[in-house]
């Protein structure tokens, strides 16, 4: 077989780090954002996030439906009036809570550029939070709680963090219960905006047709108003619960939805490198994952199988999934274990380190595919406190990783018996 | 992976991959016939390279559905160069991300890697248009893949499982009444010979489009593809003759009734032309009347059953005129807590009439044309998006020229158009209405029992 791969070695090197060059723009009023001056295209992509997210709202849901009313109505315009003006002027504005954070993202043609800015301005400062979009909103995210409850994926990935931090901000899904997201009035909404939408710990970074002097002045007028500090942020620091533990949660569906994960690490762990390039090889690279090759390519086992780590600000979690007709579903929770057991026991070999380092790296400046694919990269950058030069930097770290410290992370992190798993279907022999 | 691209789902999720004249691709064709598309985007050191070939699921013989998209899977496994299962590990070694997909019209193969390893994997890509070997055992294998892919994409889901029945009572006699991915029954009968027969009857230069976008000079492109497009030898396709669909005569509902659901959906789709169709002007009025209805916070669907009414949580309309042969046209809608689906149906009902009685003004043409030319810009932000446009574009009988008139074709729509295509479309007894209800006497339970939120002294 190896013979047979002999013209397929081509040289191979890391792309230049990135073709992108990053600016820290700082405003008179002292607001910074990262630019990547793009003028080939009439369009300018910005994202921002700010802390807090749903750790720190007063009630289950609450960040989530204030990032779907903050641009149904705002300042002189009613919602209708909004979002009309958005879709004329063919703006794309919208804004998200995750667990940590609360995002935010514009897009708009050059030409409107003032204008944008100006209704993300009015969007993060004047929302108006009226009864109509309130309503409508909070009947969307209950038909969307009601719908996800078909999708077994969602099912199981909210049961597993019920389990596995229950009585921590992270056990409670962004999106709410029905029974919270009912109770959430106005003045929840208005207070979580007064409260959490502020310049502490905001980032942003603007992609596309715009310069530094243009920028400057809109940093200002756009996020000027907002103030200037948000309370303490109170959320515990944690780690996953209810090691070894498997769930089952009945539903008459043909094939089982399985989410398996354990305690993970954090972004700024001195590990975290290894453990990226171990992640890797063991379920986060498709094909060339150890667990697509036993239960997909092996045993036709499953059509997806996969792995990754997942860093937030107060816990790190390694989780996976994978979907098997109910009758083989042991089978692969079982041959999943054995992965586990096999990266601690055996770790990588020589070439597997290699593919990995030249995947990891190489495949790096593929997702600059759009402005707002790199805006939103630059955030994700700035939150984690990488520093500016982090897109030169971030190959080098691939690159120092060693098979020792893949083994010792692996150890730290992998063992089988500490797996959880949430199984939703009518799995049999679990 | 080898995802399962089913129109009418990618046409909901996407609304309008705008195509533009912004692309200004670069177009040719080899001697053995392969036709060759290239866009240059020069922001990243990065190219798509994508090979898309002019059979779907829709030009499979009877008894054999799934064999297109089984085939999709098989492609990776195994040339006399390229053992089983390592082409995908070998764009992974070259620091790239590759995937396929099948469509009823299109089957297309794809590499992102670094512009500096085009070669590597076009070299690859060619390889298997001509030379895929497969053992039994590998066929085995992935076609119980396919099946978990069925259960996870399908019979695990209630709504996929309606819209695709749905489609199968809407096209009487078209084969786009046919799952993408099969029904399961026939997939579990599929053997490495299905495989091969509809590989070599169908896989050839001659009806394959190569489509490069991203950092590099068509020049280059042209050279390479020379080198190992170029030897390949073109065969004698069959014409894509699919059977006539009838004029229809019945408006039809399907009612899914299961267990499973929670939530109840509402949706209608009518049968439409497509850029394919004899009325050239009709699929861009259809596009406009898409627009207006269901284009947003604004439009007419949104604006009225669900701000104005609050009867609906959601309301859209959906149009896709990329296709081989007829196209649908659709309308859905998710009741408001508390509001029963006869009631949802009766206003969309009234709007549809409001349509067909009052018509569609100057005005709304106008706004719904300007916001739909405003997506070219962005539709040209990403290489991906110009590749994934061109090459579906291609692949369902529409040409270059077509793609990059598209503004122009939308700038000459007129309201007379758009209503003559809302009367011709918006037919009842050319429709399917599909009903999707929690099963009858059942409770809509919750996955599991309500836990206490978190105690708020936590925050």
């Amino acid at each position: 077989m190896r013979r047979l791969l002999a013209f397929l070695f081509v040289l191979v090197t890391a792309l230049p780090a990135h073709a992108v060059t990053v600016e820290r723009v700082v405003s008179p009023g002292g607001i910074e954002a990262w630019l990547v001056q793009d003028h080939s295209n009439p369009i300018i992509s910005l994202a921002m996030a700010m802390r807090g997210g749903a750790g720190v709202e007063a009630k289950p849901g609450l960040a989530h439906m204030v990032s779907g009313l903050l641009d149904e109505g705002a300042g002189p315009y009613d919602s209708q009036t909004f979002q009309g003006k958005l879709e004329d002027l063919a703006i794309e504005l919208s804004f998200d809570a995750g667990k940590d954070n609360f995002r935010g993202n514009l897009k708009t043609l050059t030409d409107n550029r003032d204008t944008a800015f100006d209704m993300f301005r009015l969007a993060l400062t004047q929302a108006r939070f009226d009864k109509e979009p309130v309503e409508r909103v909070r009947n969307q995210i209950l038909t969307m709680l009601a719908r996800e409850l078909q999708n077994p994926e969602t099912v199981a990935a909210r049961a597993w963090y019920r389990l596995a931090f229950a009585g921590h901000p992270y056990a409670v899904p962004v999106r709410g219960e029905p029974d919270t997201v009912k109770a959430i009035t106005v003045a929840d909404l208005r207070n979580y905006t007064k409260t959490w939408l502020t310049r502490e710990g905001m980032v942003i970074s603007v992609v596309g047709d715009i310069t530094p002097e243009q920028l400057k002045p809109l940093l200002d007028k756009t996020f000027g108003a907002l103030p200037a500090r948000h309370p303490a942020i109170a959320v515990p620091e944690t780690q996953a619960q209810a090691p070894g533990k498997i769930q089952v949660i009945q539903r008459d569906n043909p094939q089982s939805v399985a989410v398996f994960g354990a305690a993970g690490i954090k972004r700024n762990d001195p590990d975290w490198y290894a453990a990226y390039v171990m992640n890797y090889v063991l379920g986060g690279g498709g094909f060339s994952s150890w667990l697509t090759e036993e239960v997909r390519e092996k045993r036709g086992l499953a059509y997806s199988v996969y792995s990754y780590l997942t860093p937030m600000d107060h816990a790190g979690v390694i989780s996976g999934g994978v979907a098997t007709q109910n009758a083989r579903t042991a089978d692969s929770v079982r041959l999943i274990r054995e992965q586990f057991a096999r990266m601690v026991t055996d770790g990588l070999t020589d070439k597997e380190l290699a593919d990995a380092k030249t995947y990891l790296t190489g495949s790096f400046a593929l997702q600059l595919d759009s402005t707002s694919s790199i805006a939103g990269l630059l955030v994700a950058v700035q939150l984690d406190d990488l520093g500016i030069d982090y897109l030169d930097k971030r190959n080098g770290y691939i690159q120092a990783v060693t098979k020792e410290q893949v083994k010792a992370v692996a150890q730290r992190l992998l063992d089988p018996a500490k797996l959880t798993f949430v199984v939703v279907g009518k799995p049999e022999g679990l | 992976m080898r995802i399962a691209s089913l129109a009418l789902a990618l046409a909901i999720a996407a609304p309008l991959p705008a195509a533009a004249q912004v692309f200004n691709p670069t177009t040719y064709q080899l001697a053995n016939g392969l036709q060759v598309v290239v866009v240059e985007n020069h922001r990243a050191p990065i190219v798509t390279h994508m090979v898309w070939y002019r059979v779907g699921a829709a030009d499979e013989p009877p008894g054999k559905s799934g064999i297109a998209h089984l085939l999709e899977h098989l492609m990776f496994k195994g040339t006399p160069t390229i053992p089983p299962g390592e082409f995908s590990k070998i764009v992974a070694r070259l620091g790239g991300r590759d995937n396929a997909f099948t469509s009823s019209d299109y089957t297309a193969y794809f590499q992102n890697v670094a512009a500096d390893r085009l070669e590597a994997v076009m070299k690859m890509e060619a390889d298997r248009m001509r030379n895929l070997t497969l053992d039994d055992q590998n066929v085995v294998t992935e076609r119980a893949v396919v099946m978990e892919e069925r259960r996870s994409r399908t019979d695990n889901n209630p709504q996929a499982l309606l819209t695709e029945r749905v489609e199968a009572a809407l096209f009487l006699n078209h084969p786009y009444r046919r799952p993408v991915i099969g029904w399961g029954s026939e997939i579990a009968a599929l053997t490495r010979e299905d495989a091969l027969d509809f590989y070599k009857r169908w896989y050839a230069p001659n009806n394959a489009i190569l489509v490069v976008a991203g950092d590099i000079e068509p020049d280059k492109v042209r050279a390479l593809a020379e080198t190992y497009y170029g030897p390949l030898k073109p065969e004698t396709v069959p014409a894509r003759i699919r059977p006539d669909e009838p004029p229809q005569v019945a408006a039809r509902t399907v009612t899914l009734e299961d267990a499973r659901v929670q939530q109840a959906s509402w949706s209608r789709t009518y049968m439409a032309p497509s850029y394919s169709s004899p009325d050239k002007a009709a699929p861009y009025a259809l596009e406009v009347l898409a627009e207006i209805l269901g284009g947003g916070a604004t439009s007419r669907l949104y604006k009225s059953l669900v701000v104005e009414q609050g009867v609906a949580s959601g309301a859209s309309a959906w149009y896709d005129p990329t296709a081989v042969d007829q196209s649908t046209f659709g309308l859905a809608a998710t009741p408001r807590p508390g509001v029963d689906v006869p009631k949802l149906q009766a206003a969309m009902d009234k709007e549809v009439r409001l349509v067909l009685d009052k018509g569609i003004s100057a005005a709304e043409v106008e706004r719904a044309k300007t916001r739909l030319k405003a997506n070219v810009a962005y539709a040209r932000d990403s290489l991906h998006t110009a590749a994934r446009v061109l090459g579906e574009a291609l692949s369902t009988g529409e040409t270059v020229a077509d793609v990059e008139a598209w503004p122009n074709r939308i700038a000459l729509v007129t309201p007379e158009q758009v209503n003559a295509a809302a009367k011709a479309v918006l037919d009842d007894r050319a429709s399917v209405t599909g009903i999707l209800l929690p099963a009858k006497g059942g409770t809509v339970a919750r996955a599991q029992p309500m836990m206490a939120p978190p105690a708020k002294e936590l925050r």
